[in-house]
């Protein structure tokens, strides 16, 4: 899988509510497109679960199907109470994984 | 050489079942779309609910997906998200699309505000069914129609 994007505030004040963005290269095919040459039907693979935690904690999470379009985005909005770090994991439906992390300053 | 009646009966009869085969052959390869039901059951099993309560939650969609294959999707839902009062996730079902499934949020009182955002693809004019379903057990359904110009599930 590509690299992933992930757009989070470098700082912001405590107990604020931020939005963050998150954009993943993927296919997400379907399993119902058939191949234009041999007209076999193409496997599904698909990113399934997207989890966000910051410093160790889950703070978001997402189970993805075939209908979620390719390139998944996805936004949310999250409290921050200190300066830490999100770690963000996609993972898809043979079992690889996509990693990226963001830091944030509160102050 | 003339045939023997047998075998001729044998040939027609062969004739018979090929012409059968070949039909039963096209219906089982014609798509086979989701239906309400199907969408509904599945909502109730994500939802652990049987009823629904109406309003908080909205589900913003555009009135027409000009092109299917990309439709964006927002929900949000009234909610002050605190400790003794969030959400907890946010289920998006599909009435009309192969399968039902689509996609589901799992919230936080830490997440601060229940909004998400995201993009589906949807395969033809439907339904699509949003629900909240809050840290008390309740669950908070809502419904929109969109019209799809192209569809978005083959290829």
């Amino acid at each position: 899988m590509a690299k992933a994007r992930v757009k989070v505030p470098a700082t912001a004040q405590k107990g604020e509510v931020i939005q963050i963005k998150t954009l993943i290269p993927h296919k997400m095919e379907t399993g119902r497109r058939k191949h234009k040459k041999t007209k076999k039907l193409i496997p599904q693979h698909i990113i399934n679960k997207f989890v966000c935690k910051f410093e160790g904690k889950d703070v978001f999470s997402a189970d993805l199907h075939a209908a979620v379009a390719a390139n998944p985005y996805m936004a949310f909005y999250t409290r921050v109470e200190k300066s830490g770090t999100f770690n963000f994991t996609w993972t898809d439906d043979k079992g690889k994984t996509v990693k990226a992390s963001k830091k944030i300053k509160v102050s | 050489m003339i045939m023997k009646s047998i075998e001729r009966r044998d040939l027609m009869k062969g004739l018979g079942i090929g012409a059968v085969a070949v039909t039963a052959g096209s219906f089982a390869t014609r798509e086979v779309y989701a239906k309400t039901a199907d969408a509904d059951a599945l909502m109730r099993k994500l939802s652990g609910a049987n009823s629904y309560k109406s309003g908080k939650v909205t589900l913003k969609l555009p009135e027409i997906a000009e092109n299917g294959r990309t439709v964006p999707l927002s929900v949000s839902v009234d909610s002050p998200m605190t400790d003794k009062s969030h959400v907890k996730a946010i289920h998006i079902v599909s009435e009309g699309n192969p399968t039902p499934n689509v996609i589901s949020f799992n919230l936080t009182a830490a997440s601060g505000k229940a909004a998400v955002s995201t993009r589906v693809r949807l395969g033809k004019t439907q339904n699509i069914q949003a629900a909240a379903v809050m840290n008390d057990g309740s669950v908070y359904l809502t419904k929109q129609k969109i019209k799809v110009t192209i569809g978005g599930c083959g290829g």
